[in-house]
C-alpha cells in the first residue's frame, strides 16, 4: 500500500467529518500562525532598531561619565564621576590615528519658547564635528561652525521635530528663540533622521558649546572650576578601527584620570557595536519569548488533536475491525491513522502559515511594524506542526492498531 | 483445506478462567459447504474467529492448506486472513459514504494489487454477485440484501480458499435470506468455493452438506446432511448469473 494512497484515504475520513476536522485543524492554524507571525514581527522590530542605532553612525565611540567608588573610613560609596573639557583637549591632541572626528558636548534639559510655543528640550553645546560624528545632515541653513564657538555666537541648529513643533510651517532661518531665557538665534535645521525609540535625534536643539559655558549651562556645567562634559563622541574611520581606537581613548583617559593599574576606570567607553550586541541580545529573548508563547498554543492544538483521533478510533472500532479482517496489518492500520493526525497538522500547519504571513504583512501595510518573513521561521513552524502531529498522533494510531480484530468487529 | 485437532482457546476472566474451546478436532476440505451450529455462549464466535485467524488459539493445531497457523503472529496472521480467507459478517460491516466497487476494492488494497487489477476484479466480484449496476452506489443507498451481496463480492475478491460467513442471514428478512443462501450455493456448486457458516439458526444450518454442533466449548456432533435445502431461486430482475 502506497503512502499516496494512505493520504488519499486520510483525506477521505477527513472529508467524511469536515466540521470536526477543521475545529481540530483550527488549533494548530492559531498556533502555527501566531508563531510565524510573531516571529516575524519580532524580527521586523529588531531590524527596524538595529539598522535605526546603524543610522546614528556605526563606528561611533562614546565616552561618558562613570561611578567612582571612594572609600571613606569603614564605609565606601559611589558617585557620579565628570568627564572635562580637558579630557576632550587630551584625546583630540593624543589619539591621532584611525579617528576620523571628535566632538565633546554638554547636554541639559532647557525650556524653550518662540512665541507663544514652549517646550521642555534637551540642549547641546557641541562644536562643528558634532554633524559628521554623529552623521546629521543640514535641511536648510548651516551647521554649528568654529567661529560660532570662538565667537561664542548666540546661535542654534534645530531639530526637525523641533523646529516643525516650534515654527509649524514658518521659515525658521533667522528666528529668535528663547533658551531659558537666552535669545538665540536659529541658523539651520537638521535633517530627520527618524525616532530611535531611546532618544528622539529630531528633537533637538544644538548650540556652540562654548557659548552654552558662557551664557547657558552656568555652574551646571561646572565641577572645581573645571569645564565638564556629558559625553565625547569619537568616530573611527572604519569598523575594524572601534577597538583600537577605544583602547588608545582608555589608555589615555586612565592616565589623565590617575587611576591605579588596579582600579576601575571612572568612565565608561562604549562603542554603538556593543549597543547593537546589547540590543539585539534584548529583542532576540523577546522574540523567543512570544514564540514560545505560540509554541503553547501549538501544543494546545496538538493535544486537541490527540482528543479527537481519539474519539474518532473509537467511533471507528468497527471499521478497523473490518479492515484487520479482510487482510490489514497492525503496521498498516498503525500508518494509517498516523497518516490522518499527520494531513490534519500538516494542513493545519500550511494554513496556518498563510495566516501568519497575512498578519505579517498586515503589520506592514498599516505601518505598525516592518515585518519580516524569513523562510527560516516558516520550515520551523511547518516542521513544528508536522513534529506536534507525529507526536501526539502515535498513541492514538497506536490504539487504533492494537484493538482486537474479532472484539473491533463486534463493537457497538 | 483445515485441519484442526485439539484446538481450545481459554480466556483468563480476573482470577477464573474460561474455557471457550475445549478440545476441537475436525478436518474440512476444499469445496465443502459445513454449518458450524450451537447456541449462544457453545464457543462458535470462538472457534470462527479461530478458523479466520482473527484470533490464534491457546493450544492444539491448526493447518490452513498445508500451513501451520497456530503460532503465527498478528502480522503473519493478517496476511493469511487476507489471502485465504473471505469474511462475510451479519452487519455487512460495510464502510460508509463508500461506493459499492470501492468497498470490494478494499481488500486488495492491503494485498498489493495495483489499482487498474484492484478495480478490474472488485468489478467481477460484484458482477458475480449479480451488483453490476449497483456499483457506484453508497451502501446506504442499496438494500439490506444488496449490501450483503456487496460484502459476499467483497469476501470473494481476492479468491480465498474458504469464505467464511458470520449469521450471515441474521439482519436480512426471511425472503432476502433466501436469496443469500442461494447465492451461497450457488458459489459452492458452481465455483467448488469452500463455505463455512456460522449459525445458530438449524434452518440456515440445513442448506449446507454438513453441520458441525457445539454445545460449551466442545464438539457435540458432526454429521452429514444428505439433503440439504435447496435455497428458492432468485427474482428474476435481481437475477443471479
Amino acid at each position: 500500500m502506497l503512502l499516496s494512497e494512505n493520504f488519499l484515504l486520510a483525506l477521505r475520513a477527513l472529508k467524511a467529518n469536515t466540521l470536526r476536522s477543521a475545529l481540530t485543524m483550527l488549533g494548530i492554524v492559531i498556533g502555527v500562525a501566531t508563531v510565524v507571525a510573531l516571529l516575524a514581527i519580532g524580527n521586523g522590530a529588531t531590524a527596524s532598531i538595529t539598522s535605526d542605532i546603524e543610522g546614528i553612525g556605526s563606528n561611533l565611540i562614546t565616552v561618558m561619565p562613570g561611578r567612582q567608588t571612594i572609600s571613606m573610613h569603614n564605609s565606601t560609596q559611589t558617585q557620579t564621576s565628570y568627564l572635562y573639557f580637558s579630557d576632550y583637549e587630551t584625546l583630540s591632541k593624543r589619539v591621532v590615528s584611525n579617528v576620523s572626528g571628535i566632538s565633546p558636548a554638554f547636554s541639559s534639559s532647557y525650556k524653550i519658547k518662540y512665541g507663544s510655543e514652549s517646550f521642555q528640550v534637551s540642549v547641546t553645546g557641541v562644536t562643528e564635528d558634532y554633524f559628521p560624528v554623529r552623521s546629521y545632515d543640514i535641511e536648510t541653513g548651516r551647521g554649528i561652525t568654529e567661529s560660532d564657538n570662538d565667537a561664542r555666537s548666540r546661535v542654534a541648529v534645530l531639530g526637525a521635530q523641533t523646529a516643525g513643533d516650534l515654527f509649524g510651517n514658518l521659515n525658521p532661518l533667522g528666528k529668535d528663540i528663547s533658551v531659558n531665557g537666552v535669545k538665540f538665534q536659529v541658523v539651520g535645521v537638521l535633517q530627520a533622521k527618524g525616532s530611535s525609540g531611546f532618544d528622539n535625534p529630531d528633537d533637538v536643539v544644538l548650540i556652540p558649546l562654548e557659548t552654552g559655558y558662557a551664557k547657558l549651562f552656568g555652574s551646571a556645567a561646572l565641577k572645581d572650576g573645571k569645564q565638564t562634559l556629558s559625553v565625547i563622541l569619537l568616530s573611527a574611520d572604519t569598523s575594524e578601527a572601534v577597538d583600537s581606537v577605544i583602547g588608545q581613548s582608555e589608555y589615555l583617559l586612565r592616565r589623565e584620570h590617575d587611576i591605579a593599574p588596579d582600579e576601575e576606570s571612572d568612565f565608561n567607553i562604549s562603542s554603538q557595536a556593543d549597543f547593537l550586541s546589547a540590543i539585539n541580545t534584548v529583542t532576540q529573548t523577546l522574540t523567543i519569548f512570544l514564540g514560545a508563547i505560540a509554541a503553547i498554543s501549538l501544543l494546545v492544538g496538538g493535544i486537541g488533536i490527540m482528543n479527537i483521533m481519539l474519539v474518532s478510533v473509537t467511533e471507528r472500532t468497527k471499521e478497523i475491525g473490518l479492515r484487520k479482517a479482510v487482510g490489514a496489518s497492525k503496521d498498516q492500520i498503525l500508518l494509517q491513522f498516523l497518516i490522518e493526525t499527520m494531513t490534519l497538522s500538516v494542513l493545519g500547519g500550511l494554513i496556518g502559515i498563510l495566516f501568519g504571513v497575512s498578519i505579517a504583512w498586515g503589520f506592514t501595510i498599516l505601518g505598525l511594524i516592518t515585518s519580516i518573513v524569513s523562510i527560516g521561521n516558516i520550515l520551523m513552524a511547518f516542521t513544528f506542526a508536522l513534529a506536534i502531529g507525529l507526536f501526539f498522533g502515535i498513541y492514538p494510531a497506536y490504539r487504533a492498531a492494537s484493538l482486537h480484530p474479532m472484539e473491533a468487529l463486534r463493537y457497538e | 483445506m483445515i485441519l484442526a485437532e485439539n484446538l481450545s482457546k481459554v480466556f483468563a476472566m480476573g482470577e477464573n478462567e474460561v474455557r471457550a474451546l475445549d478440545g476441537a478436532s475436525f478436518t474440512i476440505g476444499g469445496g465443502e459447504m459445513v454449518a458450524i451450529m450451537g447456541p449462544s455462549g457453545s464457543g462458535k464466535t470462538t472457534l470462527m474467529s479461530i478458523i479466520g485467524c482473527l484470533d490464534a488459539p491457546t493450544g492444539g493445531r491448526y493447518v490452513l492448506d498445508g500451513e501451520p497457523v497456530e503460532s503465527l503472529g498478528e502480522n503473519e496472521l493478517a496476511a493469511v486472513r487476507g489471502k485465504k480467507i473471505g469474511f462475510v459478517f451479519q452487519q455487512f460491516n460495510l464502510l460508509a459514504r463508500t461506493s459499492a466497487l470501492e468497498n470490494v476494492m478494499l481488500p486488495q488494497l492491503y494485498a498489493g494489487a495495483t489499482m487498474k487489477e484492484r478495480a478490474e476484479r472488485a468489478r467481477k466480484a460484484l458482477e458475480r454477485v449479480g451488483l453490476g449496476d449497483r456499483m457506484d452506489h453508497n451502501p446506504n443507498e442499496l438494500s439490506g440484501g444488496q449490501q450483503q451481496r456487496v460484502a459476499i463480492a467483497r469476501a470473494l475478491v481476492n479468491e480465498p480458499s474458504i469464505i467464511l460467513a458470520d449469521e450471515p442471514t441474521g439482519a436480512l428478512d426471511s425472503r432476502t435470506g433466501v436469496e443469500i443462501m442461494s447465492l451461497f450455493q450457488s458459489l459452492h456448486r458452481d465455483n467448488g468455493q469452500t463455505v463455512i457458516l456460522v449459525t445458530h439458526d438449524s434452518y440456515v444450518a440445513r442448506h449446507t452438506d454438513r453441520i458441525i454442533r457445539l454445545s460449551d466449548g466442545r464438539i457435540v456432533s458432526d454429521e452429514k446432511n444428505p439433503n440439504p435445502i435447496k435455497a428458492g431461486a432468485p427474482r428474476p430482475e435481481e437475477g443471479i448469473q
